[in-house]
């Protein structure tokens, strides 16, 4: 069939242009609106590699060199550490894991700190609020460089850092649901002769329990993507092996450790999301 | 409170009833045994990293007066009497503080504005209801997921070494990161539009491209610009730690001031970094906020 035939002829389009003005003649306002949305981000830009030193030519060798890397990085081979590199693999696991767990065991009552209907004192939650502020507005790689400083090299230094950040996140989210919570399950076992200890058992927790066990599975898959990562400021796991492969050049070790990571990562993020739907019952919570 | 009910409950007979509570304490017994089960996997997990970890609660416990001594040291001497002078000798180096923020913000920007037009030239392909051919799509899709997956300050590493220091690797890097995370969202953007117009748009000729510029875009752009803007906000905290491998930007004097032991300069650039990503945030709030309209504040 021919396309052009079903295009309106040029009468039909003059009768359509005069019947839609807005469509085909946009005012010149909003012309110059979207040229100089457009303008401002090209000069932006711009301005931003001039003032970050891009240089073209760095580009192009760069490219070349990064070639290089991606053809001796196969096939991945992790020589003679594999023994070494599994034990960093299991570290990075119990990082991700036992920074999530302590974290959220944290973050339960922080979070009600937070709620705004469990803690009628606008002070005392606005401190609380503050206070996970900064605990999440510092990235965990900062943490974990603080936490090396302090509790010196080794994973325990990454699961500290990672049970930081994940309290401010959990606190947060944990603050949200219990505030979004249905009183009058409370109020039904208040007026039923039930105690406050029975509400929270019965009225509360049924409803905020699995809200905050499908977050908390949300943070541990995110958490499993950092762990892989606090090695490089020294905390453990599979970042300190990979740093050090990239800086002695052993490309075939990079992408083995590289693979393991992503490997990891994907059997996390499947027996969580899996767990995650028994535990709500086929339906993602956002 | 027990109290007197006014009339009687009419329950069923106790040959109906047993069978009832007994499947009843059947499916208790079930869930409780679940629980069960859940808590004791949790134990042993919590054993086996514990083991894995290297935790040592003795060791913690000393530590843990540590910690409070290293924010104790971290905080600056400020007196009430000097206070001018003490709060100048605090942020003795800021303007070199601010133009390393200010170079963290633009390796944020560069990185988002680079990685939003990747996804932006690749989310259509991998949109299943513009491209029929599923070879295409899934390619493109695992193409994204692997780009997200591998952490931006991985690539960055890579890249310091491939192109050398400074903050380029640093904008590479978080470009292939946002590419990956950026098109994975617009992808599911585009596949929420409304189809009316794709439809009117083929009908009357257009070829793919005008179907994508005439029909798809008007409808996603806004949702586009407000993810971007959100990916923004996250860029900023990656940039302030791209300097952590020499990739440019605030995380280089943070390291250096951490490792050295310059007390004061630790929570002074922590300040900064904190109080950019703050102002970053209100002002990225407000313009999606304004983008999106406000009767869509989520």
């Amino acid at each position: 069939m021919n396309r052009a035939r079903l295009a309106p002829d040029a009468a039909d389009r003059a009768r359509l242009a005069a019947l839609h003005p807005a469509i085909f003649n946009p005012s010149l306002a909003q012309r110059a609106w979207t040229a100089g949305s457009l303008v401002v981000l090209v000069v932006l830009a711009a301005y931003a590699m001039w003032q970050l030193e891009f240089s073209f030519a760095r580009i192009g060798s760069g490219i070349r060199q990064l070639w290089l890397f991606i053809t001796l990085m196969v096939p991945p081979d992790p020589g003679t550490q594999l023994a070494l590199y599994i034990h960093a693999l299991g570290e990075t696991l119990s990082i991700a894991f036992l920074g999530t767990f302590t974290g959220a065991v944290i973050a339960v009552p922080l979070g009600f700190l937070a709620a705004r209907n469990v803690v009628p004192n606008f002070f005392l939650h606005m401190l609380v609020r503050r206070f996970l502020d900064v605990l999440r507005g510092v990235d965990r790689l900062i943490w974990a460089l603080i936490f090396v400083t302090v509790v010196g090299l080794g994973p325990f230094a990454g699961i500290l850092a990672i049970a930081t950040a994940s309290v401010g996140i959990l606190a947060k989210l944990f603050s949200e649901a219990i505030e979004a919570i249905d009183r009058k399950a409370v109020e039904g076992i208040l007026s039923t002769g039930g105690t406050a200890v029975d509400a929270v058992r019965f009225g509360l927790l049924p409803q905020v329990m699995p809200v905050l066990t499908s977050q908390v599975l949300y943070i541990f898959e995110s958490n499993s993507r950092q762990s892989t990562i606090v090695g490089i400021v020294g905390a453990g796991g599979l970042g300190l092996h990979l740093v050090e492969q990239i800086r002695v050049l052993e490309w075939q070790k990079v992408s083995f450790l590289i693979l393991m990571m992503l490997v990891m990562v994907a059997v996390i993020d499947f027996i969580s999301s899996r767990l995650r739907f028994a535990i709500i019952g086929r339906k993602d919570v956002v | 409170m027990p109290f007197p009910l006014p009339h009687a409950f009419a329950t069923l007979p106790a040959e109906q009833l047993a069978p009832l509570a007994r499947h009843y304490a059947a499916a208790m017994a079930s869930r409780r045994r679940h629980v069960y089960i859940g808590l004791a996997v949790i134990a042993v997990c919590i054993a086996l990293s514990s083991w894995m970890g290297e935790v040592k609660p003795a060791v913690f416990l000393t530590n843990a007066g540590r910690l409070g001594n290293y924010f104790y040291d971290i905080t600056p001497t400020l007196t009430f009497a000097n206070f001018a002078a003490d709060l100048g000798e605090w942020f003795w180096n800021l303007d070199h503080w601010l133009k390393l923020l200010w170079d963290t913000i633009l390796i944020a920007y560069l990185g988002t504005l680079f990685g939003g037009l990747g996804a932006f030239c690749l989310c259509f392909l991998a949109s299943a209801n513009l491209v029929r051919s599923p070879w295409i799509r899934m390619g493109v899709r695992r193409f994204l997921e692997f780009c997200r997956t591998v952490p931006e300050i991985v690539f960055a590493l890579l890249f310091v070494v491939a192109f050398g220091l400074g903050p380029m690797p640093g904008v590479l890097a978080l470009s292939i990161h946002t590419m990956g995370a950026l098109g994975k969202l617009f992808a599911e953007v585009v596949e929420n539009i409304d189809m009316k117009p794709v439809d009117g748009a083929t009908a009357s000729g257009a070829d793919w491209v005008q179907t994508v510029r005439f029909a798809v875009l008007p409808q996603v752009l806004s949702n586009f610009a407000s993810y971007g803007l959100l990916r923004f906000e996250e860029n900023v905290r990656e940039a302030a730690i791209m300097g952590f491998v020499g990739a440019g930007g605030i995380g280089q004097d943070l390291v250096e001031a951490v490792r050295k032991f310059y007390y004061s300069d630790v929570s002074a650039i922590l300040l900064l970094i904190i109080g950019t990503v703050v102002i970053i945030d209100l002002v990225t709030e407000r313009v999606r906020h304004a983008l999106l309209g406000t009767e869509r504040r989520s």
